[in-house]
């Protein structure tokens, strides 16, 4: 046996870091083990929006929870994620005046939930923000909103999660996992075993194949983000900015980071290969992606991307994760699944997991993220 | 002062093109780089770091050598020959873009 | 059947002698390659107002370059030439080509990467200032622009490349205030029987180390680089270093030319999704290729100093050669003994490499003894002290792990000079073998790519 602790964590990415270090702060003993290296796939390679608009109403609690932590994460981890509140805005373009009415109507939504949107029309967004092309309609402006590094997130949770008595385990693959008795044991590909008597999934695209251990396999879909980078150009951008759109062609985002790199997103999405522990940019995605931010923002066609990138993440039918307690096992927690929109929310989950596992109960809306949803359909 | 030193070649025809707003007096073959370094001593502004730059591997591979137009397209010199009437910048043009927040 | 379509990335000896393989099959291959004319990098051909022969631009290697450019324009009229076009992604058995804002995805059943290399660098305090150039690049400004990178230049670093372009600098009547290598003497003696090789080439040095004599140049071996000396602003202004006998020494210059050898360009066998293998002589990740440069993947083919560095000469042997195989692995007839005949050559040039490689060793306790405030990363301005201080607080000891949190080899050129420097870094600081350090991993577009892309052709 290598390894005994109150809570044995699987998948070292920002929802397994974070909640690691919220149970240390809760004095139970935890265990994080990580295929790779912490945070490398989905919480590493996001966009890094720091984004409560445009989320599901329901989502909005957790995401106010998480917005605190970020607030306070430099204290919180002893270091620099980059976390900028400069604001966030969702436009919507002139062919589809429809999504005017859907934002107002959003807005209303949020906030009931604390959080306060402001719509601006095409012109009074391009009085404040000269880079919106003639195409933007209208826009909402959530000036909480914001943008953090993605590849230093998780890393610096788990670091913290570590200096607080965590243990961390990379380069472990969990091959196997099965309740015995009052404990799980998971082994990894190099015979180590680990023991615990509440076991916490956050392995995203991984997940199912540990929930399937237990009876709830999951319809969760592997693909990855179509990501791309600029050269550096005078820091000018504060908020991060992304586009409204039914179309998924036509959904691209991008953020200036403090340095000046603009951080592009969107458009489409590429494959992705958990078992080969892969995923690739498919140039058309690049293409398609770059020709959409030439609509919203027409003066970044002068600059170039220098670098591509693209990571594992799992998506759900619903767009919503699996997260709570199992549905067959005792002891069995969830939190995977985030369908490309877990960066945010992601210390939120942390916390609000550990809560769960501390105290067995949260204020969190949990409802909507059970894994018996999926039990149900079938 | 120059950085580049010209040791042939030189019976090309002239031409002139302006950097910065400045006339700068090239021939006809030479490369942005050569162009702007026979009569500077740099290219651009360190991102990064306090130092000016004027390329390095004249290749393509090192991006080092980037100068801009005026109307904002960008021209990596070192690949990039110069032409009568060009008129290149050799700070961003992004330096202009007004800032909000 | 319809024509095998075949893609040849590079119009340098390896690409231009596969080129013409294909054609001599009766093949049409396309022909893509960023410069403006071909010839690549070491045979490249001056702009069309240049009057010089090829003896002053080529020197000893006048009639191999003459030769190679010969050949290509033979065949000019017979391929799909593609000048001034990057390839800048491959996916799905296509290459992904942008010229100025044209794109184009070209399908192939035989792809031959023979895209050449460039300058291996070990970074010195004060390496970006203005006025320190790659040694490569240093040979590039007087072959194809005739101009000195300097008033009063100093080569520096090691490799035969070293003396062949401050032989040429001096022969253009360039000052060369000295030339200063790594290397101890005492490698070249040990190397000696790998070099005999190729006799012709060692001779050609002999020479060159005579025109340097000559010309009353300082050649200095065992050195140890301690700074480029500089400023800001107006950048070099000289250098410091240690000589062969531990004593330091400063000479004024207001240019340094710097290069190790070179360095493959593997960034599109490596989006080609090609296996690597660490080479432990040269401490480079290479593809790995068969003994007629058959890549790990099925129709992709690799040749030239693209590969593995093995010279100009070896490039046109492996690019004939990988040709050759790709044509026949087409089904199309080829001449087997001619096949035997080349890979004869190929392995006596490797031979010679490898004495090369021994006589010129890539000097990797130079990248642990950076001093904290040396500049790494010369695209982010990442110092050895940033990436030793993100190494201690976050624990990384992966190439691509130290690059995430650090930022080395993250910029514009995508560690293409700083990356093997920074490999030896995090090896000699985490106290591990270099090859467990790993390699960057090749990321599209392999060089910068306009947001104005999308253009058809």
């Amino acid at each position: 046996m290598s390894g005994a602790s109150d809570v044995m964590i699987v998948g070292g990415g920002l929802m397994g870091s974070s909640a690691a270090l919220f149970l240390r702060g809760h004095g139970i003993s935890v265990t994080l083990l990580e295929t790779d290296l912490i945070g490398r796939q989905a919480s590493g390679t996001n966009f890094g929006n720091v984004r409560r608009q445009g989320r599901a109403i329901h989502q909005l609690p957790l995401a106010n929870r998480a917005i605190a932590i970020w607030r306070k994460s430099r204290e919180l981890l002893g270091a620099d994620i980059e976390y900028l509140q400069s604001g966030h805005i969702r436009v919507c373009y002139r062919e589809r005046p429809e999504l005017v009415g859907a934002m107002e109507e959003y807005a209303d939504k949020a906030r009931l939930e604390g959080l306060d949107l402001e719509l601006l029309s095409g012109n009074a967004l391009r009085d404040k923000f000269p880079f919106f092309g003639p195409d933007v309609l209208a826009g909402s402006y959530s000036a909480t909103d914001g943008h953090a590094n993605p590849r230093l997130a998780a890393p610096a949770f788990a670091r913290a999660a570590q200096k607080l008595g965590a243990v961390v385990h990379e380069n472990t693959k969990i091959i196997d996992a099965q309740k015995v008795g009052e404990d799980f044991i998971v082994t990894a590909a190099d015979g180590r075993t680990f023991r615990a008597p509440i076991l916490l999934v956050t392995a995203g695209a991984w997940g199912n194949a540990l929930s399937s251990q237990f009876g709830e396999p999951v319809p969760i879909v592997p693909r990855g983000p179509n990501m791309s980078v600029t050269e550096p150009v005078p820091y000018a951008i504060p908020p991060a900015v992304g586009v409204m759109t039914p179309i998924e062609e036509e959904t691209v985002y991008f953020r200036q980071v403090a340095r000046g790199n603009i951080v592009l997103g969107g458009s489409t999405r590429g494959p992705s290969y958990p078992d080969d522990y892969r995923a690739y940019v498919l140039p058309q995605n690049t293409l398609s992606q770059l020709k959409q931010i030439r609509r919203l923002a027409p003066q970044l066609g002068k600059l170039n991307i220098i670098r591509v990138w693209s990571g594992i993440e799992g998506y759900m039918p619903d767009s919503q994760p699996v997260m709570g307690p199992s549905a067959t096992t005792s002891g069995l927690y969830y939190a995977f699944g985030f369908s490309g929109s877990g960066f945010q929310i992601g210390p939120g989950v942390g916390e609000t997991m550990a809560e769960v596992i501390a105290k067995g109960a949260t204020d969190i809306p949990m409802e909507p993220y059970r894994i018996a949803r999926f039990a149900a359909q079938g | 002062m120059s950085r580049f030193v010209r040791l042939g070649e030189t019976d090309r025809p002239a031409l002139t093109l302006h950097v910065d707003g400045h006339a700068v007096a090239a021939l006809e073959g030479d490369t942005l780089m050569v162009a702007l370094l026979a009569t500077g001593g740099t290219l651009r502004q360190s991102e990064f770091g306090p130092e000016k730059r004027a390329g390095f591997c004249l290749m393509g591979a090192c991006q080092d050598c980037w100068v801009w137009t005026e109307n904002g397209d960008r021209l990596r010199a070192c690949s990039t020959l110069a032409a009568p009437g060009q008129r290149i910048l050799t700070s961003q043009p992004e330096a202009s873009w007004p800032s909000h927040g | 059947m319809a024509e095998p379509r075949i893609i040849i990335v590079g119009a340098g000896p390896a690409g231009t002698r596969a080129a013409q393989a294909c054609v001599a099959a009766g093949i049409r291959p396309i022909v893509i390659d960023e410069g403006r004319r071909d010839g690549g990098q070491i045979y490249r051909r001056q702009p069309e107002h240049f009057t010089r022969p090829y003896e002053k631009l080529y020197g000893t290697e006048a009639n191999l370059a003459q030769a190679v450019h010969g050949a290509f324009d033979a065949i000019r009229d017979r391929i799909d030439y593609r000048p001034e076009t990057l390839v800048w992604n491959i996916a799905d058995r296509h290459v992904w080509t942008a010229n100025q804002t044209i794109q184009a995805a070209l399908p192939f059943d035989a792809l031959l990467l023979c895209t050449g290399a460039t300058d291996r660098l070990m970074p010195v305090k004060g390496w970006n200032y203005a006025g320190a150039y790659s040694l490569g690049g240093s040979q590039v400004a007087l072959k194809s622009q005739a101009v000195s990178i300097g008033h009063r230049v100093v080569f520096m670093g090691s490799g035969p490349l070293l003396y062949l372009v401050a032989s040429q600098y001096v022969e253009a009547g360039a000052q060369v205030a000295a030339v200063l290598d790594t290397s101890p003497f005492s490698a070249r003696v040990k190397a000696m029987p790998d070099l005999m090789a190729v006799p012709s080439v060692l001779w050609n040095g002999v020479k060159l180390t005579r025109v340097l004599k000559r010309a009353g140049v300082v050649v200095q071996h065992g050195v140890t680089p301690l700074e480029i000396v500089g400023d800001a602003d107006t950048g070099v202004s000289g250098i410091r270093y240690r000589d062969g006998g531990g004593k330091e020494q400063r000479i004024a210059c207001d240019a340094v030319a710097m290069g190790y050898h070179l360095r493959p360009e593997t960034q599109l066998a490596d989006l080609a999704r090609c296996a690597f293998a660490f080479d432990p002589l040269t401490r480079q990740w290479l593809p790995e290729r068969d003994g007629d440069g058959r890549a790990s993947v099925e129709g992709v083919y690799l040749a030239g100093d693209g590969a593995k560095i093995l010279g100009a000469r070896s490039a046109e042997a492996s690019g004939k050669l990988a040709a050759l195989a790709a044509l026949g692995d087409l089904g199309l007839p080829v001449d087997k003994g001619e096949m035997t005949s080349l890979r004869a050559d190929v392995a006596t040039y490797a031979r010679f490499a490898r004495g090369l490689a021994r006589a010129f060793p890539w000097p990797a306790a130079q990248a642990a003894a950076l001093p904290d405030e040396a500049v790494l990363c010369r695209c982010e301005g990442v110092t050895a002290g940033d990436l030793r201080a993100v190494m201690r607080e976050t624990g990384a000891k992966e190439a691509n792990r130290a690059k995430a949190f650090s930022r080395v080899g993250m910029g514009r050129c995508q560690g293409r000079y700083c990356g093997l420097a920074a490999a030896e870094l995090i090896a000699a600081e985490a106290g591990i073998p270099v090859e467990q350090v790993g390699r960057l991993r090749g990321q599209a577009p392999v060089k910068p790519l306009t947001i104005a892309i999308g253009d058809e052709e």
